[in-house]
């Protein structure tokens, strides 16, 4: 019988797994240093806030593997031998493959700071990070105060979480409005107003020099750059963003760019070894998308269509329209199609942005100025329907026709109080000529 | 994972204030209990409730209006009494043993029997029983004092703590009126102006209103003329004609979430504790045997005590033991070949375990029929039935586990194991309701926030991460799993009934081919 191997035990993986079960009898092994049971990474902030426990993020009880028959090692792969399809585990042991699927995920970026390797630098990914930071920051008497480096999705998560903790938090942001690279600036301003009014103390257009060590060898303060300021603190928590965890693979014969190179039909340049997932880095760009994605929801449909390829229908990644989101704080953002930031922009976007009084709710909608197509949109504090605007995309519906038919989008909890009406007559408003 | 429980999360001076002034609400109550006379009972009363009030508000305001508006979870794993530490074990002992002694030694609390007067706790509260019915307080009045006061005072932190959520707050808002108005002053009212009427709390319907067909509460609804009939048909009406309408328009929820004082109690005073349910498959099992289990029981139970009082002849009363029977069997034989004419497709496997059900009823009143003797059912005093289900059922499970065991078992354990009125409201539920929980395209991230603070024990993201809607029997759509999502997934939602229950694995954002493939079985 054939053994498909799977590094890695995240979204990326545990999806082709399941879909390989479903869809055949193969022996499936999957191997993972860093967790016993698949679990969601997004999850964790959740357990360091007390919302809940570690093993409410492993969406599959337990029984659940054997009974599918997906077997589970535990492992650290320090070498992979693609000529004789072996896997050289740091354990001393080996286990042999006939088709290998690379599914590592990232590891936290990081710059070579003077001093990021002390005790108490952290980035926050991996479930070791977690547990890290509970030995660094349990409380705010351990912990006096964290900084944290980057403007990310991680960084304000890691905000969020020690806020919940009553530590106070330092948050150096080299951009002059946080994630500003992807968010238009009217949405970026309004985070940024967030963050501060959650006591949060946001540094905008700040970078990180060195990190100061006590005689321990723990973190003692950190130096910012443009001041030269010295801040003491406990943690430093470092979510620069993230790079494709692959160091493993340097010495094997699977080419290997920042992430690990594959085709659109998430194969590597060595027969029956594949990539897929935050690690899978696309020869060339997917359309608007970036080489490399990670996130969560890349990472489950490459899973899937790459069970279909190695169930005998080989088929290409096609991702359908982009869609992703996040909470910051208390503000849930969604987004559908293409919105840019101010950066990367294409000349021919145009946005409309409209921003509720109370300062926590806006959206932003981005369309073609010569032919009026909708191409995305930002939505802040309101719920939208991903259905509908999937289907929006693919009818290549015109602006017009979206901020029309708005309502029939909304998604927000019974009894909400809706919006439409003002965003259309601003909308309207704003066509006017003054 | 051997985490280290912060001690970051402690309360503030004002909340630890807010605290002491609810603990001598809740002492001036021991004290009673423990016999002390106070000189004016009227005005301890209302300093004990007063306080009990108070320091509930103080310290909900403290704790959510100090914070900017969100979801407010922090560390309800950490702390000791919302995460079956010792002070939830505590709380569960005292609300155990206080059940224990309400249900079946009810002259500890200092009920007078024999027209003693009342002593201890239950005299405590005879001032405010006087101004309301002018009649001396029962133990089950204190109960409802107690039951409604936890109600207003927990509702209020409850509206507080969502005080983003409109859902959370008209819902809250629902069970807090229905709560004070329906089950604790109208029947004090309906007392006063006909204090032969039985007890009856008109939003308490069968079969969780286990005694409503009793003899003595028809015999007194009978002997009450027009109004009393009116109560009995409307007791009838609720079940048979009210209920299946709002079910199929709203979904369970509208009883179960926003009227029932069950749900209203779980919901307030139990809100801390509802992360507690377990969401393993094996206590999903567990649930459907037990539930359905108790519905077969509180059926027969019914149909035997009705029938006791029936007689054989029709020239005294038309409806006789045998028309009543056959009317029984007639109308379940109804519901059970309607429901697989139309949706034997949807039930698959659990059709079978229904088809047992629905035989082992029928099985049972057939037998109970040509059985019966005049005071003997099933061989044993027709009482005894009767009897048994309101210990078991009704005291034991409703009362002793259902909210005793809360700090453990969850808020929700006599609604998702127990309630009969939540099985039949669930099985409409699941096969004839415009209500599901739409999960929105692929935007799930396996989080498992949804499932943690699922009170019914529904693991809510092994639906949502697979874009399924979640169409589940026991689903009383308090909206909490809506509330926490942070990626805007789940809406509660009232649409046709058609595309409601979509089993296949639709994830947006894959293109069309693959969906095609995937959907393939």
């Amino acid at each position: 019988m054939e053994h498909i191997v799977i590094i890695g035990n995240g979204i990326s993986g545990v999806t082709l797994a399941r879909h390989i079960r479903k869809l055949s009898d193969k022996r499936i092994t999957i191997v993972s240093a860093e967790a016993d049971y698949f679990f969601s990474r997004t999850a964790l902030m959740y357990v360091y806030m007390g919302h809940m426990k570690f093993e409410h993020t492993q969406p599959y009880e337990n029984w659940f593997w054997k009974k599918n028959r997906i077997e589970l090692k535990k492992g650290y792969v320090k070498q992979v031998e693609t000529n004789t399809k072996t896997l050289h585990f740091a354990e001393g042991d080996t286990l042999q493959y006939d088709k290998l699927i690379i599914a590592t995920g990232s590891k936290p970026n990081k710059f070579g700071w003077p001093g990021q390797d002390l005790n108490g630098v952290m980035g926050m990914y991996h479930k070791q990070d977690l547990e890290n930071l509970e030995v660094h920051a349990p409380n705010n008497e351990v912990c006096k105060r964290a900084v944290i480096v980057g403007g990310g999705l991680i960084g304000i998560e890691l905000a969020e979480m020690l806020n919940s903790r009553s530590i106070p938090v330092t948050f150096l942001v080299r951009e002059d409005s946080f994630w500003n690279g992807v968010l238009p600036k009217g949405e970026s301003e309004m985070i940024n107003r967030h963050i501060k009014n959650h006591h949060i103390d946001l540094r905008l257009s700040t970078n990180l020099k060195a990190i100061n060590s006590d005689d321990n060898g723990n973190v003692k303060s950190v130096i910012i750059e443009e001041t030269g300021e010295e801040l003491e603190c406990n943690v430093v928590g470092l979510t620069a963003g993230v790079t494709p965890n692959i160091d493993f693979l340097k010495d094997s014969d699977i080419e290997i760019g920042r992430g690990v190179k594959v085709n659109r039909f998430l194969e590597t340049n060595i027969p029956d070894v594949y990539a897929i997932g935050d690690c899978a880095e696309q020869h060339e760009a997917i359309g608007n998308r970036r080489p490399i994605e990670a996130v969560w929801y890349t990472g489950r449909m490459m899973g899937e269509t790459l069970a279909q390829t190695i169930c005998g229908n080989k088929m290409e990644y096609k991702p359908g329209h982009w869609f992703n989101s996040a909470k910051f704080l208390d503000i849930e953002y969604q987004t559908y199609g293409w919105v840019f930031g101010e950066r990367g922009r294409p000349e021919y976007e145009q946005h409309f942005h409209w921003k509720h009084e109370d300062d926590t709710k806006c959206i932003t909608v981005a369309y073609h100025k010569d032919t009026n197509e909708f191409l995305g949109i930002n939505t802040f504090g309101i719920r939208m329907r991903h259905d509908v605007f999937d289907q929006w995309l693919t009818e290549k519906r015109d602006v017009d026709y979206v901020m029309n038919h708005l309502s029939e989008a909304n998604f927000d909890p019974e009894f909400y109080s809706r919006f439409e009406t003002k965003i259309l007559k601003a909308y309207t408003n704003q066509l006017q000529p003054v | 994972m051997s985490l280290a429980k912060p001690d970051a999360l402690d309360i503030n001076n004002k909340q630890k204030v807010a605290l002491a002034i609810g603990v001598i609400g809740l002492f001036i109550l021991a004290l009673a209990l423990f016999n002390t006379n106070f000189p004016n009972k009227g005005l301890f009363l209302t300093l004990s409730l007063g306080s009990i009030i108070g320091g509930i508000i103080m310290y909900s305001r403290e704790a959510y209006l100090t914070k900017l508006e969100g979801i407010k979870n922090d560390g309800v794993w950490f702390k000791s009494i919302s995460s079956r530490g010792v002070w939830g074990w505590i709380v569960g002992v005292i609300l155990t043993t206080f059940y224990i002694v309400l249900y079946f030694f009810p002259k500890y609390l200092g009920l007078g029997t024999d027209g003693a007067e009342n002593t201890g706790l239950i005299s405590l509260f005879d001032p405010l029983s006087q101004l309301l019915s002018g009649r001396n307080a029962s133990q089950w009045f204190v109960y409802g004092t107690l039951y409604t006061v936890a109600i207003l005072a927990f509702g209020y932190k409850f509206i507080l703590k969502y005080r983003h959520n409109r859902y959370q707050q008209l819902r809250t808002v629902s069970v807090m009126f229905f709560q004070l108005g329906f089950a604790f002053l109208i029947p004090e009212f309906m007392y006063v102006m006909n204090n032969d009427l039985p007890y009856y709390d008109l939003k308490s319907i069968w079969p969780l209103n286990y005694y409503i067909f009793d003899e003595w509460s028809v015999k007194g609804f009978l002997s009450n003329g027009n109004i009393g009939l009116a109560l009995l048909i409307f007791g009838i009406l609720s079940i048979f004609v009210i209920t299946p309408i709002l079910t199929y328009k709203y979904g369970k929820r509208w009883y179960c979430s926003w009227v029932c004082g069950c749900g209203g109690l779980a919901e307030t005073a139990g809100d801390s504790f509802r992360q507690l349910s377990s969401k393993k498959m094996s206590a999903w099992k567990l649930e459907r045997w037990l539930i359905h289990t108790v519905l077969v029981f509180s059926i027969v139970m019914t149909v035997a005590m009705v029938y006791t009082y029936l007689g054989y002849d029709k020239n005294d009363f038309w409806l006789t033991r045998g028309v009543f029977i056959s009317l029984v069997i007639g109308f379940l034989t109804l519901v059970f070949a309607a429901v697989m004419f139309f949706k034997r497709q949807e039930l698959g496997k659990d059709a079978k375990y229904g088809a047992i059900g629905f035989f082992i009823v029928i099985a049972l009143l057939l037998i109970m029929h040509f059985t019966g003797t005049t005071d003997h059912l099933f061989y044993i005093k027709a009482g005894a039935l009767r009897s048994a289900y309101g210990i078991y059922i009704g005291s034991i499970f409703s009362g002793v586990i259902g909210t005793g065991f809360y700090p453990i078992l969850g808020n929700r354990s006599w609604c998702r194991f127990g309630c009969p009125m939540a099985a039949i409201l669930g099985f409409q539920q699941r096969l004839f309701s415009k209500f599901r929980i739409t999960t929105n395209g692929g935007q799930c991230i396996s989080c498992g926030n949804c499932s943690n603070s699922c009170e019914m024990g529904i693991d809510v993201r092994h639906y949502a991460q697979k874009g399924e809607n979640i169409v589940r029997s026991s689903c009383v759509g308090c909206g909490i799993c809506s509330a926490v999502c942070p990626r805007g997934v789940l809406k509660l939602e009232n649409d046709s009934m058609k595309g409601r229950i979509n089993p296949t694995e639709v994830l947006l954002g894959n293109d069309v081919d693959l969906m095609d493939l995937v959907n393939q079985k």
